[in-house]
């Protein structure tokens, strides 16, 4: 068997024709990931135990002639932001080295509910915040395309796996653009849906108003039977919405002829020219296809980064201020008393992002400042939102680049905190308004390095989304899986 | 919008965090700059807008609720499975009330 280039399908295929077991592709691709973590150190942890148990209960099923369901036997990578029951979950923090959860993120429930394999955990950003994985304490993740680049972040282990063959698909999650980005850099599939669409109850809390979880592979195809799969209403996160799950596979097969993509102005200055020249050759490809392109504007853009990095901010503050070394594993020698408890464990157990990002949270949101910054981000926050409903009664989806570069060189930007988050300019404003977005990939720089489009479309019309990806990807687009 | 060190002490213990004097040092300049780009949003009147503290979109009234009832929650065991130090079925912390 391909590992590296297995897909979903192709796993169906040969677990139905028994050319191999679901139990031998579990200890097969454990062992290509084993063999080939180390030139990008993608895993954190590998849970051998949990992915041959999985896979056996699969082929059982199929020895009794059931379905193992839409996810049978593929071999899954997982973002260490989600936790695992009796698997070492670190949010790529040393606060969190050892922590073991004692319960499974509902993603996890439904992913192994239809037959998905975990092989293990991926790196990522420490709690998530960072856009190239660089801020692990675990050591950064290296771009497989390039080796000496960032895979993006913060979910770098997640693209990575994917890209490097070493799972099929894996989860992320997403907060300002933290699947799509590492999606883009790394030539892959990936997805961040509708808020809301997919259950947050296990996802370690980073900014709870804007995270997602959503799927990273290698075809559009994979990414949606994935969604499918852990898409719906559960009732232990409030926030998760009972919409009906589409049927994102039939959907996809529909032609695109008729519809109308526009292209918001404010998403085209600033480009590096290659990723213009490859955004170009996408739309074209999408003309091709009978899609009317019209310009449209986001007048609000501009100041989308600074609304984000107030709100987001502040929620960090307050979520990850249960990180005192009480409850979670750590806890600092130096602990005379209460107060100084605290203050020395989350002093010694963070990385230098996440204190920065607490402390700007706290500053925000103290005394005398909540109304002139919190309160001023969340209407900001509005004014995006309203931005895209006005553009949406125009058209049916917007088409946009992910980053406005390819993969940088690691240690390229770690000395200024202030342009990395500048760098996420394209993918915030899609999480600030709660809309599905989606990467693509749309071919190659000179230099070989991916280039992402991204696609958006209204709240809950993730069909749509797909459809569009799915007819690019197929009908002369760039494939990621070739 | 410069912050001082001393400010950045200040939200260091509204925040729980003991920083070095490096740190300190580096937050300042790093803040300082962050909130030099926030300030952009001054730029803006957003008199009458509402602010928007959560993705809301067309659903059922009683979409977010669920039953109220009874459910199996973690043992004891598990509960304080991951604490620093325990003991007891309790979480062990340092002192609070001198005698």
């Amino acid at each position: 068997m391909q590992i590296p280039s297995l897909t979903i399908s192709a796993v169906r295929k040969g677990l139905a024709e028994k050319t191999f077991s679901a139990v031998e592709l579990a200890q097969e691709a454990l062992a290509f990931a084993k063999a080939e973590n180390p030139k990008t150190n993608a895993y954190l942890t590998f849970s051998d135990d949990r992915a041959l148990a999985a896979a056996r209960g699969v082929d059982e099923k199929l020895a009794r002639g059931e379905d193992p369901g839409l996810l049978g036997g593929v071999p899954v990578g997982v973002k260490d932001v989600i936790v695992t029951r009796g698997v070492r979950t670190t949010c790529g923090s040393k606060m969190l080295e050892k922590f073991v959860p004692p319960y499974d993120a509902t993603a996890i429930e439904r992913l192994e509910a239809a037959g998905g394999v975990i092989l293990g955990k991926t790196n990522c950003d420490e709690f998530a915040m960072g856009s190239s994985n660089e801020n692990s304490a675990f050591g950064p993740v290296r771009n497989p395309v390039a080796l000496d680049r960032v895979p993006g972040g913060s979910s770098g282990g997640s693209a990575a796996v994917v890209a490097q063959g070493t799972a099929v698909v894996s989860l992320g999650s997403d907060t300002g653009g933290s699947i799509r980005q590492p999606a883009s850099f790394c030539g892959c599939v990936g997805v961040t849906p509708t808020y809301g669409r997919v259950s947050r109850y296990g996802l370690v809390a980073f900014a709870s108003s804007l995270d997602h979880i959503g799927p990273f592979s290698r075809t559009v195809a994979d990414s949606a039977a994935v969604l499918s799969v852990i898409a719906g209403r559960d009732p232990r996160d409030a926030t998760s919405a009972s919409h009906a799950v589409q049927d994102y596979a039939a959907a996809m097969q529909e032609p695109l002829r008729g519809l109308r993509i526009g292209l918001p102005k404010e998403y085209f200055t600033g480009l590096a020219s290659e990723i213009g020249d490859r955004m170009q050759a996408g739309i074209d490809v999408l003309k091709k296809q009978g899609c009317e392109f019209v310009d449209v504007s986001l007048p609000h853009t501009e100041w989308a980064i600074a609304a984000y990095y107030i709100i987001c901010t502040a929620e960090v503050s307050a979520n990850l201020s249960r990180f005192d070394g009480v409850r979670f594993t750590t806890r600092s020698a130096k602990a005379e008393s209460l107060i100084d408890m605290y203050k020395n464990s989350r002093g010694e157990g963070f990385g230098a992002e996440a204190k920065r990002r607490i402390m700007l949270g706290a500053y925000v949101l103290s005394h005398g400042y909540y109304d002139a910054y919190y309160l001023k981000a969340q209407r900001v926050r509005s004014l995006i939102t309203q931005d895209f409903a006005r553009a949406f009664e125009k058209v049916d989806a917007l088409v946009t680049p992910v980053s406005p570069f390819p993969a940088f060189k690691l240690g390229e930007k770690t000395s200024d905190p202030l342009q990395m988050y500048l760098s996420d300019i394209y993918t915030i404003t899609g999480s600030l308004a709660g809309i599905p977005c989606m990467n693509v990939p749309c071919g190659l720089t000179a230099e070989g390095l991916p280039v992402g489009m991204q696609i958006l479309t209204r709240h809950f019309s993730e069909d749509l989304m797909f459809r569009i990806a799915h007819q690019y990807e197929t009908s002369g687009g760039f494939t990621a899986s070739n | 919008m410069k912050l001082t060190e001393e400010q950045v002490r200040y939200v260091a213990g509204l925040a729980n965090l003991a920083l070095t004097e490096g740190e300190i040092h580096q937050y300042a300049h790093d803040l300082s700059d962050i909130l030099t780009h926030i300030d952009k949003l001054n730029e803006l009147n957003t008199d009458g807008v509402a602010p928007m503290a959560q993705v809301l979109f067309e659903s059922g009234d009683s979409s977010t609720l669920r039953a109220d009832e009874p459910h199996v929650c973690l043992s004891n065991a598990d509960a304080v499975g991951n604490a620093a130090i325990s003991g007891q079925g309790y979480f062990k912390v340092p002192r609070v009330i001198e005698r």
